[in-house]
């Protein structure tokens, strides 16, 4: 059913992982992101999958829950892995035809996959274990600053967050509407494409009827209570950085600086 | 004939941490011409559980059967057994999509390949039953109706199937009093008209018991008790309030009058009875 899909794949729990500063979250995962990059050798891969099961461990993820966020993007990984072993020069292994497979190919292959897939699992982790909610929050703080330069930071997070608010909402009006009229013989199934685009139309006009009436009506709950955007608005919970997000930093600190010294030395 | 559930559970979310079980081990029979009044808190498991009556849902584990037939096998048959079955959800309104009411009407009885002339009297038939004039209304366009219309026409569409099972999920929510008892004195008009078999679900005692002849009172997934109106209301009341339902207010003041002493018949549920009750109570004392 629709309403079965799990919203930005938050993971509930209370582990270390999940208690972190959605900012130190947001910048870590951009830090270690792009600290992937500096890894050219085995060993530095052998850190970096250390590390990644460490933090994995550590949130209590399930590895099911993982392996699944891989699933969406396996062709793309698939396709990467081909396109290097293929397209790279160097001595040849094997032949098929006019494609021809390189041991340097081979090589560059497999570390641009893993490459890809640490990338897709560590930037899962960070939605795995920050709610949406929170995780507008930290965009919206770390946005601040630049409210000077005109951006909307507030506004931007605010939209978010609805955004975000009303999608079980609407993923549950769908099946309601959907149901309703299956009930009455409709069928979103079968047929070609045109015909099934033409069915679609007794779930698509009462779906974005409904949609525009619970936007009006948010907006006038929302002015009735005064709301009138960022400024000057306090909040209840305020992000707060504590000595752990202190320590994630080291720890992260210590993990970048052993990838550029492997670099450096295995140069 | 009867719609039978044997067994059912229904697990949403399942294999996550928001897995939850809103039935569990549902038995229950539903015969032909019985009017089943279905109550219980909100969270108790009753929308899931008539969403089963014509296979919406899936049950996790269990079977359901209408009229003998099995509904989640594959084909005609399984198809015609759900389509026995007409359905009306909570705010039905919201899913009226078509230019005018005839068309929104049609949509159903059309899609069953119903001919054109049947569907004509189908749509005349289903507007009377609901009390709106074909000719006032057949051409206007359904999301300049009222509220109260506009939920009319939709179950109108419902009707317009047919149907010999017909399931309400909380028809007069949102409905000022003088539409609740207008949208129930038709379901009742249609109900002894035609013997079709109404399954209504609600959370408001009073309208169910007056007019279900079956009582089904649902509480955390489960069916708690399952009678007539009366012995439940009456004997019961110590599980209606676990099951955090309210007795409906006439039995409620004839227990008083009982406490009070006065020796009247605390198992009637409409006003008329109760009301020649304390009278001859009063002249006996």
């Amino acid at each position: 059913m629709l309403t079965d899909i799990m919203l930005g794949q938050y993971f509930p729990g209370n582990s270390l992982l999940h208690l972190l500063d959605p900012r130190t979250k947001i910048i870590s995962t951009i830090l270690f992101i792009s600290s992937i990059f500096l890894a050219e050798t085995y060993q530095a891969y052998i850190i970096l999958a250390a590390f990644i099961v460490f933090i994995i461990a550590l949130a209590a993820i399930p590895p099911t829950m993982i392996l699944r966020s891989l699933k969406p993007l396996w062709i793309i990984i698939v396709l990467t892995l081909l396109i290097h072993i293929f397209t790279t020069p160097g001595s040849i292994i094997y032949k098929i035809g006019p494609l021809a497979a390189t041991q340097e190919g081979v090589r560059q292959g497999l570390f641009m996959t893993i490459r890809l897939v640490f990338l897709i699992v560590v930037s899962s982790l960070l939605t795995f274990t920050t709610s949406p909610i929170a995780l507008t929050d930290g965009i919206e703080r770390l946005l601040n600053p630049f409210k000077k330069i005109g951006l909307p930071a507030h506004e931007l997070a605010m939209m978010m967050t609805i955004a975000l608010r009303f999608i079980p909402t609407l993923l549950e009006e769908t099946d309601k509407i959907m149901k309703a009229q299956m009930a009455r013989g409709a069928d979103f199934t079968s047929g070609n494409i045109l015909r099934r685009a033409r069915n679609m139309i007794p779930l698509l006009v009462p779906l974005f009827i409904s949609a525009f009436r619970r936007a009006d009506e948010l907006a006038t709950a929302m002015e009735a209570r005064c709301y009138r955007g960022g400024h000057q608005r306090t909040r209840m919970k305020e992000l707060q950085i504590t000595t752990r997000d202190w320590l994630a930093y080291g720890v992260l600190g210590i993990i970048i600086g052993v990838l550029v010294a492997v670099r450096i030395y295995s140069k | 004939m009867s719609i039978r559930l044997q067994d059912v559970t229904y697990i949403y979310m399942s294999k996550t941490p928001f897995e939850k079980a809103a039935i569990k081990k549902i038995d229950l029979e539903i015969k032909q011409g019985e009017f089943v009044g279905i109550i219980g808190h909100t969270g108790s498991g009753k929308s899931t559980l008539v969403q089963h009556l014509n296979g919406l849902l899936k049950p996790s584990s269990g079977m359901v059967h209408i009229d003998g037939q099995n509904i989640h096998e594959k084909g005609e048959t399984a198809r015609n057994a759900k389509r026995s079955v007409g359905m009306v959800f909570q705010y039905p309104e919201h899913q009226l999509f078509e230019e005018s009411v005839y068309e929104d009407i049609a949509f159903g009885p059309r899609n069953l390949g119903v001919k054109e002339e049947e569907i004509e009297t189908r749509v005349k038939k289903a507007l009377d039953f609901v009390g709106l004039d074909f000719e006032k209304f057949a051409k206007r366009t359904p999301f300049q109706l009222s509220g109260g219309q506009m939920r009319r026409v939709a179950i109108a569409g419902v009707v317009a199937l047919d149907p010999k099972y017909l399931v309400l999920d909380e028809p007069s929510a949102g409905l000022d009093p003088r539409g609740r008892d207008e949208i129930f004195g038709q379901i009742m008009n249609l109900h002894q008209a035609t013997g079709i078999t109404v399954v209504l679900v609600s959370h408001n005692m009073e309208d169910v018991a007056r007019m279900a002849n079956r009582l089904i009172v649902m509480n955390k997934g489960e069916i708690l008790l399952d009678g007539k109106p009366k012995d439940i209301f009456c004997n019961h009341q110590a599980q209606l309030k676990e099951a955090g339902v309210d007795v409906p207010p006439l039995t409620l003041l004839m227990n008083q009058f009982k406490q009070r002493g006065l020796e009247v018949d605390s198992a009637v549920i409409d006003i008329a009875t109760a009301a020649q009750n304390v009278y001859k109570a009063v002249r006996r004392g």
